[in-house]
C-alpha cells in the first residue's frame, strides 16, 4: 500500500507554544482519515502543515514519497475544504469551481466543462451562474467541495467542514462525503472535534491533545480500548476506574476504562468481575436507562436496556462485567 | 422588544437634531445664493438682485484657471502616491504579523492627528535644512503625507472584511502570490481603494494649512481663496469659486459613500 | 479532465512572476520589507525626521543682532516661550479649545442620539450623508460662508434687525472680552466659526458609542421608574462618554492648531497657531516657532493619555 502522508517526528512551535509536538503519523492512499481533538489540540495545525500554510519547526513531512517542506501551497497537489468554505464572493459559482483550473492555465471551454461536471457530482447542477451569497450553508459547502475536487488532488483536506450545518444536514452530508470518497478513491484527511462524526466516517483516526497524538487506530479500537484517560473521557463516555477500584478488582494499573454498555446490573456469571454499590441516579434515554451507581466513593455509569427496568435510587445493586472489557490505561 | 412609544423620538430631540443639522447646512447653502448676487462691493443681505454674469467673469480669469489646474494636478499626484503607500501599508498591517504593528497605525494617523500647522512648519524647516527649493513637488510631498491615512483606513477596513481564508483558498487552489493579488485581493479591495482615493483627492484639493508652508510662490485654489479672504479684492469671483469648490468636493464624497455603503448595509443587517 | 496530478509537487509556473512569487513565499520577511519599506521611508524618515528636526530647533536660539540661528544647545528659547505675553496666547487658545469642544458636544449630541436610536434604513443613510458632506466640504469655503454671515451688512444683522433685537446684539458686542466692533472681529465670532467648522467631527464618534448601547438598556431604566432626565444622566450619558471624549480629541486638537480662522474672523489678539506662523514667517525666529509647536504636542499628548485611560479609543 502506498503511503499518502507521512509525518516523521514533526513539530510546529509558535514561540513557547507547542501547537504540534513530535507527531508521527502515516496515512495510507485512499484512506478516510480523521483527526479528532478539542480546539487547540494541534489537529488543525497538522492539516495546515499538510496544505503548506505552515512549515514544521522540526521533523520531516512526506506526501506521496516527496518531501513537503519548502513546497508552497500553490504547488502542492493537495486541496482544502475550509471551515468557513472561503468561497470567493466576487466570482460566480462556476468561476469559483473553475478557479484552480484557471490559474493553472486550462482553456476556458475545458474548465467550464470540468466545473459543470464537478457541480453535478456534488448535486448542484445548473447553479453555476449564481453568487456565493445566494446559496444556503449546505449548498456553499458542496461548492467548496466541488472547487477542491475539480483539481483532482492527491489528498483532500477537510477542516471541520460540517461544523456550520444543522444536525439533519450534517448526517446527510456525512453519508455523501463517505460515498464520494469511496467512489473517487482520493485520500481524505478530515479534522473534527465531534467524536461521533469521526467514529462514523473514518477508516482510521488519531486523537489529539496538547499537540500530541494520544491514540491512533480504527474507530472500534479507539472507542472500546482507549489508551489514555484523555481518550476515554473525550471519545464517548467511558467510566474511568481509579487505582483503588482497580486493586479491588485485582488489576494492577493506575487507571482502567470500562464502557457503560459493557456493565450489567446482575449477579456475576462464571468468571465475570463484580462490584457492589448503591444507585445514585437514573435517567431514561429511550432505548436505554442511564444508571449511575456509587461504588467505594466513585461513580460508575451503566447503560442498561430499558426493557429491564431500573432499580430505585438508593437501592443496593451488584454490577458485573467481563474481565476483557476492563482496559488498563496509561496515566495521561 | 421595542414598544411603539419608544420608536418615536421625543419632540425636543427632533427639534434639537433638526436645528443642529440646519446649523451645519444653511451656511453652505448661503454660498450658492451669493454666487448670483449683483452686489460686488460688500456682503449685503438680502442681495439687491440676482445675475449669472459672475460665472462668465470667473470663467475668463486666467489666475483662477491656473490655481484650479495646479490644485487638480497636485491632488491627482498626491492621491496616486497615497494610494500606493496606503495600500502597501494596509496590506502589511492586515496580512502579516510583526513586531510594532500598532506603532505603524499610529504613525500613519499622526499627520492628521497633529495640527496641520505642525506638519506644515516641520516640512518647511526640513526643506530649508536640506536646501530643497519650493516647487510643485514640495506641495505634493506634503499632501501625500496626510492623504495616506485616508487610503489606509479604507483599505484596512476592507482587508479586515476579506476573510483570511480567501487568500489561503486561492493559494490552495494553485494561485501564486501575483495571481492571488490579481484575481482575489484586487477585486475585493478595488472599490475601497477607489473610495479612499476619492476622499484623498477631496482632502488634497481643499488643503490650505500645510500648503501655505510648502508652496513657495505658487498658488493652489485654496491658497487663492485664502488671499481673497484676507484681502477681498474680487468678491463676486470668490463667491463663484467657493460654490464651484463646494460642488467639486461633494462629488467624490458622494462617490466614496456609494462605493462603500454595501459594507455598512451588511453590518447594519445583522442588527 | 486534463489535470491529473502525476505527483504531489506540481510543476513550477514558468517565467519571472513564478520565480519571484516562490521567492517571496520562501522569504516572507522580504515581502514584508518590500510592503512596508516605501511607507516607512516616507512617514518614518521624511515625516518623523522633519518633526524631529523641528523639535530639535526649539533647543537652539536666535542671535538677536544678526538674526541667525545659533546652533548651540540652550533653554533660552523656552524661557522666552514662558513670558507673560506668550503664556497669555497659550491660555487663550486652550480656553477657546475647551469651550469649542464643550459647545460641539452639546450641539452634536442630539444629532448623534437621533441617528443612533431613531433613524432607520433610508433615513439612517441620509443622516450619515448629511453629517459627512459638511464634514468633508471645503474648510475655507466654510470660513468664507461665515464671513458672509457675520459681516455688518450680512444676513445675521439683517435677521436680528427683522426680529427687532438689534439692541440685544449691540449689548452683547459692548460686553468686555466677548464683544467687539462687530461679530466678525470679536471672540464670539471666532468661537462660532470654530464650533461650526469642527463640530461635525464630534457626531460620528458619539453615534458609534451610542449604537453600542442596547436600546433595551435605556428601556430597562425607564421601566425601573427612571424619569427621562435620570435615564439620561445615569445611563445614556455615561455610556456615550467615550464617544464624546473620542470626538473631543478632534475638536480640541484642531482648534489648538488653527491659525486661519482667528486671523480672518476675530480680534487681533493671537492664538498659538498665529504665533507659530508669525514667528517662523515675519519674525524669522524658527526656534521660538518650534518651541510654540511643542505646546499643542504636549497638551495633545496629555489629552490622549487621559482619553486612553477613559477608554475613548474603543469608540474611534
Amino acid at each position: 500500500m502506498t503511503t499518502a502522508v507521512l509525518f516523521d517526528n514533526v513539530s510546529r512551535h509558535f514561540g513557547a507554544v507547542r501547537a504540534v509536538d513530535r507527531v508521527d503519523l502515516e496515512i495510507a492512499e485512499g484512506e478516510f482519515f480523521a483527526m479528532l481533538g478539542p480546539s487547540g489540540s494541534g489537529k488543525t495545525t497538522c492539516l495546515r502543515l499538510m496544505a503548506g500554510f505552515e512549515q514544521p519547526t522540526g521533523g520531516h513531512i512526506e506526501i506521496f514519497g516527496e518531501t513537503a517542506e519548502g513546497v508552497p501551497p500553490y504547488r502542492r497537489s493537495v486541496n482544502t475544504v475550509f471551515q468557513d468554505y472561503a468561497l470567493f464572493p466576487h466570482l460566480s459559482i462556476l468561476e469559483n469551481v473553475a478557479y484552480g483550473l484557471m490559474v493553472k492555465g486550462v482553456g476556458r471551454e475545458e474548465r467550464r466543462k470540468a466545473a459543470e461536471d464537478a457541480l453535478a457530482m456534488v448535486k448542484l447542477p445548473g447553479y453555476g451562474g449564481r453568487r456565493p451569497g445566494q446559496l444556503s450553508g449546505g449548498q456553499r459547502q458542496r461548492v467548496a467541495l466541488a472547487r477542491a475536487l475539480v483539481n483532482k488532488p492527491k489528498v483532500l483536506l477537510l477542516d471541520e467542514p460540517l461544523g456550520a450545518l444543522d444536525l439533519k444536514l450534517r448526517e446527510q452530508m456525512q453519508e455523501e462525503l463517505k460515498s464520494l470518497q469511496k467512489s473517487l478513491g482520493i485520500t481524505f484527511v478530515f479534522v473534527t472535534h465531534d467524536q461521533g462524526e469521526a467514529l462514523s466516517m473514518a477508516d482510521r483516526l488519531a486523537v489529539f491533545n496538547e499537540g500530541r497524538i494520544q491514540q491512533l487506530g480504527t474507530p472500534e479500537e479507539v472507542y472500546t480500548r482507549p489508551k489514555t484517560r484523555f481518550v476515554a473521557d473525550f471519545v464517548g463516555s467511558s467510566n474511568v476506574l481509579t487505582a483503588k477500584l482497580c486493586r479491588t478488582l485485582g488489576l494492577n494499573a493506575s487507571f482502567a476504562s470500562l464502557r457503560p454498555e459493557a456493565v450489567a446490573i446482575a449477579p456475576p456469571m462464571n468468571g465475570a468481575l463484580s462490584l457492589s454499590g448503591t444507585v445514585a441516579s437514573r435517567s431514561f434515554l429511550g432505548a436505554t436507562n442511564r444508571i449511575v451507581v456509587e461504588v467505594e466513593g466513585a461513580r460508575i455509569a451503566v447503560a442498561s436496556p430499558a426493557t429491564r427496568g431500573a432499580p430505585a435510587i438508593g437501592s443496593p445493586v451488584t454490577l458485573s462485567f467481563a474481565a476483557h472489557d476492563l482496559h488498563p490505561m496509561e496515566d495521561a | 422588544m421595542l414598544s411603539e412609544k419608544s420608536n418615536r423620538a421625543p419632540f425636543g430631540l427632533k427639534i434639537a437634531a433638526a436645528a443642529g443639522l440646519a446649523f451645519m447646512h444653511l451656511p453652505i447653502l448661503l454660498i450658492f445664493l451669493y454666487a448670483f448676487t449683483t452686489e460686488e462691493k460688500s456682503y449685503q443681505f438680502p442681495p439687491p438682485g440676482l445675475t449669472t454674469q459672475w460665472f462668465t467673469t470667473a470663467w475668463g480669469r486666467p489666475d483662477v484657471w491656473a490655481a484650479l489646474t495646479l490644485s487638480v494636478k497636485v491632488a491627482s499626484i498626491a492621491t496616486a502616491a497615497a494610494l500606493v503607500l496606503g495600500t502597501l501599508c494596509a496590506a502589511a498591517v492586515s496580512q502579516t504579523r510583526f513586531f510594532g504593528r500598532e506603532t505603524i497605525s499610529l504613525l500613519v494617523i499622526l499627520p492628521i492627528a497633529l495640527p496641520g500647522i505642525i506638519t506644515g512648519i516641520a516640512l518647511r524647516s526640513a526643506f530649508s535644512i536640506a536646501e530643497i527649493p519650493f516647487s510643485f513637488w514640495t506641495i505634493v510631498l506634503g499632501h501625500a503625507t496626510f492623504c495616506i491615512v485616508v487610503v489606509y483606513n479604507n483599505a484596512v477596513a476592507r482587508f479586515r472584511r476579506i476573510s483570511g481564508s480567501l487568500i489561503e483558498a486561492s493559494m490552495d487552489l494553485g494561485a501564486d502570490g501575483f495571481q492571488t493579488f490579481r484575481y482575489v485581493i484586487l477585486p475585493n479591495i478595488g472599490t475601497a481603494l477607489l473610495a479612499g482615493g476619492m476622499l484623498a483627492f477631496a482632502l488634497s484639493f481643499d488643503e490650505v494649512i500645510v500648503t501655505t508652508f510648502t508652496a513657495g510662490q505658487q498658488s493652489t485654489l485654496p491658497i487663492w481663496m485664502l488671499e481673497e479672504l484676507i484681502r477681498p479684492r474680487q468678491r463676486p469671483v470668490t463667491n463663484v469659486v467657493a460654490m464651484v469648490v463646494v460642488i467639486v468636493t461633494f462629488l467624490p464624497i458622494l462617490g466614496a459613500y456609494y462605493l462603500t455603503r454595501d459594507g455598512d448595509q451588511i453590518a447594519g443587517a445583522g442588527k | 479532465m486534463t489535470i491529473v496530478a502525476e505527483s504531489f509537487v506540481l510543476p513550477e509556473r514558468r517565467g519571472t512572476a513564478g520565480r519571484v512569487s516562490d521567492f517571496f513565499w520562501r522569504h516572507p520577511h522580504v515581502l514584508l520589507a518590500v510592503l512596508l519599506g516605501p511607507p516607512l521611508i516616507w512617514l518614518g524618515i521624511v515625516y518623523l525626521g522633519s518633526l524631529f528636526a523641528l523639535l530639535l530647533q526649539s533647543f537652539f536660539s536666535i542671535d538677536e543682532f544678526s538674526g541667525l540661528i545659533n546652533y548651540e544647545f540652550t533653554l533660552a528659547t523656552y524661557r522666552q516661550l514662558l513670558t507673560d505675553a506668550n503664556l497669555d496666547i497659550i491660555l487663550r487658545t486652550v480656553v477657546m479649545a475647551a469651550l469649542v469642544t464643550l459647545a460641539s458636544a452639546v450641539i452634536a449630541f442630539p444629532i448623534a442620539y437621533f441617528a443612533a436610536r431613531y433613524a432607520r434604513g433610508k433615513w439612517k443613510a441620509l443622516f450619515y450623508l448629511a453629517v459627512m458632506l459638511p464634514l468633508w466640504s471645503s474648510y475655507l469655503v466654510k470660513v468664507y460662508a461665515w464671513k458672509l454671515i457675520l459681516a455688518k451688512e450680512g444676513i445675521l444683522t439683517w435677521f436680528v434687525d427683522k426680529l427687532n433685537l438689534l439692541w440685544l446684539l449691540d449689548a452683547w458686542l459692548s460686553l468686555p472680552i466677548v464683544g467687539g466692533n462687530s461679530l466678525s472681529i470679536s471672540y464670539t465670532g471666532t468661537f462660532i466659526v470654530f464650533v461650526y467648522v469642527w463640530m461635525p467631527f464630534m457626531i460620528l464618534p458619539i453615534q458609534a458609542a451610542l449604537e453600542r448601547v442596547p436600546a433595551t438598556l435605556i428601556e430597562a431604566s425607564s421601566d425601573l421608574g427612571g424619569t427621562p432626565a435620570q435615564t439620561f444622566r445615569h445611563v445614556t450619558f455615561p455610556l456615550a462618554l467615550p464617544g464624546i471624549v473620542a470626538g473631543s480629541i478632534f475638536t480640541f486638537s484642531l482648534t489648538l492648531g488653527d491659525y486661519i480662522i482667528p486671523q480672518i474672523i476675530g480680534s487681533s489678539r493671537l492664538f498659538i497657531g498665529q504665533a507659530v506662523y508669525a514667528q517662523q514667517g515675519t519674525a524669522g525666529n524658527i526656534p521660538l516657532a518650534a518651541a510654540f509647536t511643542v505646546v499643542p504636542i504636549v497638551i495633545m499628548g496629555a489629552y490622549l493619555w487621559m482619553a486612553k485611560r477613559m477608554g475613548a479609543f474603543d469608540a474611534l
